[in-house]
């Protein structure tokens, strides 16, 4: 059973997820959140010992396809997206980690 | 203070499939950048993954030959991570329900059995390449999505030797099951190292460092030599181990910090929600489970057991796979087994090594082998013959029988030629052979050579040395 969550922290999720929102936001949604979550949180009033999490609203399984290529964008299209290239590469700036 | 090490690797091998793991893409590797790449693997809006299930079959295969238990039930989760090299911001893989649990690999360490065991092996997807440039990285975004599978093992080494000894066996057994190439040069398999260390005595294990993204067997070695040395002095200087993840630099010979805890990532794993669980029941385990082959260690016991040749033999010839297919594809031919033994392990192997040839490059054929050795094993030629033709088989392929007839180099075993040739030579060496008579042994190999000589090397060497010894009367 995973950690029970009474709260989660807006401004770090925010932060994990390079959102930026004003401060009036985050007030905002820290309330909708918690209230959210003291709704999900009614599951605690049923005993649920023995019960899997539900991870899929559908009972259907093993969607796969076979191992046959199929075509490839055009290059030029794919970097026609990009904001700049070089070299056939998508230009970045220097990154290391 | 004695210290005790403890090394787990995570290692991640690229699948052998035609295709990436969620989409029809291309996957050979030598394609000009950002070819092989669509909707799918450039995470494009509205674009859906679908599951290759033959990277699914190709990994419940390593599972069942690392002797893990294949789930009924798994799933797959978003890693979530901001780095350019995974266009989705998120990586498909396996957090809570792998593909396989448990298993493991057999090694030997200090001449000793060790059994490593295997926490789990999950299937995800590989992110593209990054090359760094003076002023701007550049990505070639065809990798990404290339199916990976991670195997990671348990704590259980205790020295840089054994790392080494795991990884190979790991190697060996996927390559023998064809799941994997396990190139290294071509980043088929890459590790991140975990290393702590605990003064002996103490049960519990030490702060743990990672190493991350290691692609030769050299290098992880070397860091792991380099950071038990640092982990040590560090403790016996009483100073304690942060945990953080370092780099290994090549250049420099040591490691470097990453990130420390503080910085570590918090992934936010979540279930996938456009891929559906993988459920597997008996009947198709069952039958991915009839294309296993045989292990390496089973091959080396039924080589030894079959063909009655040495355990030393069989180690070396059922360490890889295509000479241990060559090996009995030689003796179906009806070829001597130890014999054949003996060719590969001194003059197939050592032309193979020389050339920087794969046995499946070269024209030399399991039957035109064969026909050399029964010809050398009917003595219809001698081993000097036998040693010469082999080189151009190797180079050239061909029928040795035709070789021999057409070149006339069948050894000479009639007795009435070789007699001449003994009275020639003995008449024209009259101090080797008082040597000889003598006590010398030594002289009559010179002897021998020099009927070689005149029988152009097609004289049988033990006949030409019988005759010498019968005419001098000894």
């Amino acid at each position: 059973m995973e950690e029970k969550k009474t709260h989660i922290d807006v401004a770090r999720v925010c932060e994990l997820a390079h959102f930026d929102i004003c401060a009036e936001e985050m007030t905002e949604f820290q309330a909708q959140l918690d209230n959210i979550l003291a709704y999900v949180n009614k599951l605690d009033e049923l005993n649920l010992d023995g019960i899997e999490p539900t991870m899929y609203g559908q009972p259907v399984v093993n969607s796969f396809r076979e191992d046959v290529v199929t075509p490839s964008l055009p290059r030029e299209d794919v970097l026609r997206n990009a904001p700049d290239s070089a070299n056939d590469e998508i230009k970045v700036p220097k990154i290391v980690e | 203070m004695k210290y005790i090490v403890s090394i787990g690797l995570e290692t991640h091998v690229q699948l052998k499939t035609a295709t990436k793991m969620f989409c029809g893409c291309n996957l050979s590797t030598d394609c000009p950048p950002n070819t092989n790449i669509c909707p799918v693997c450039m995470g494009l809006p509205g674009a859906l993954p679908l599951m290759n299930k033959e990277a699914v079959k190709l990994t419940v295969m390593s599972g069942l030959m690392l002797g893990c238990e294949i789930s009924k039930y798994s799933k797959f989760d978003r890693k979530n991570y901001f780095y350019p090299d995974m266009v989705k911001n998120y990586q498909i893989s396996q957090n809570t329900h792998p593909l396989c649990i448990g298993g493991g690999v057999d090694i030997t360490a200090n001449g000793a059995p060790k059994h490593i065991r295997i926490n789990h092996i999950h299937l995800e997807e590989d992110a593209a390449k990054i090359n760094h440039y003076a002023r701007h990285s550049g990505i070639d975004y065809n990798r990404c999505g290339t199916p990976l599978m991670e195997i990671v093992s348990e704590p259980d080494m205790s020295s840089p030797d054994e790392a080494m000894e795991y990884l190979t066996t790991l190697k060996q057994i996927l390559v023998y099951a064809g799941v994997s190439d396990c190139n290294l040069e071509d980043g088929n398999m890459r590790s991140d190292v975990n290393i702590s260390i605990r003064p002996e005595g103490q049960e519990q294990l030490g702060t743990k460092i990672e190493i991350k993204n290691m692609n030769t067997f050299k290098g992880i070695y070397a860091a792991l030599e380099h950071e038990i040395a640092r982990q040590t002095a560090v403790v016996s200087a009483g100073g304690v181990i942060q945990q953080e993840t370092r780099r290994w630099d090549a250049d420099l010979g040591e490691t470097i910090t990453m990130r420390t805890k503080e910085n570590a990532h918090d992934y936010r794993y979540f279930p996938e929600p456009d891929l559906l669980p993988v459920v597997l029941d008996d009947e198709t385990i069952d039958s991915w489970r009839k294309l296993l082959p045989e292990l390496p260690s089973q091959k080396k016991d039924r080589f030894v057991e079959q063909y009655a040749i040495p355990e030393y033999d069989a180690n070396v010839l059922s360490a890889q796979l295509p000479v241990a297919d060559f090996f009995e594809k030689t003796i179906a031919c009806g070829a001597q087994p130890k014999m054949v033994s003996n060719w590969i392990m001194t003059e197939l192997l050592r032309l193979l090594g020389e050339s920087g040839k794969e046995l499946a490059d070269i024209p030399l054929t399991p039957e035109s082998f064969a026909s050399l050795l029964k010809l050398l094993d009917k003595k219809t030629i001698n081993m000097p013959t036998a040693k010469e033709l082999f080189p151009e088989l190797f180079e050239k392929g061909g029928d040795p029988e035709a070789m021999v007839k057409e070149r006339g180099l069948g050894q000479v075993s009639d007795s009435g030629a070789i007699e001449g040739f003994a009275k020639q030579v003995i008449e024209a060496n009259p101090k080797v052979v008082e040597d000889f008579l003598g006590g010398k042994g030594p002289a009559l190999q010179f002897l021998v050579g020099q009927i070689m000589k005149l029988s152009r090397g097609k004289a049988n060497p033990q006949m030409a040395a019988e005759v010498i010894k019968k005419q001098l009367g000894v």
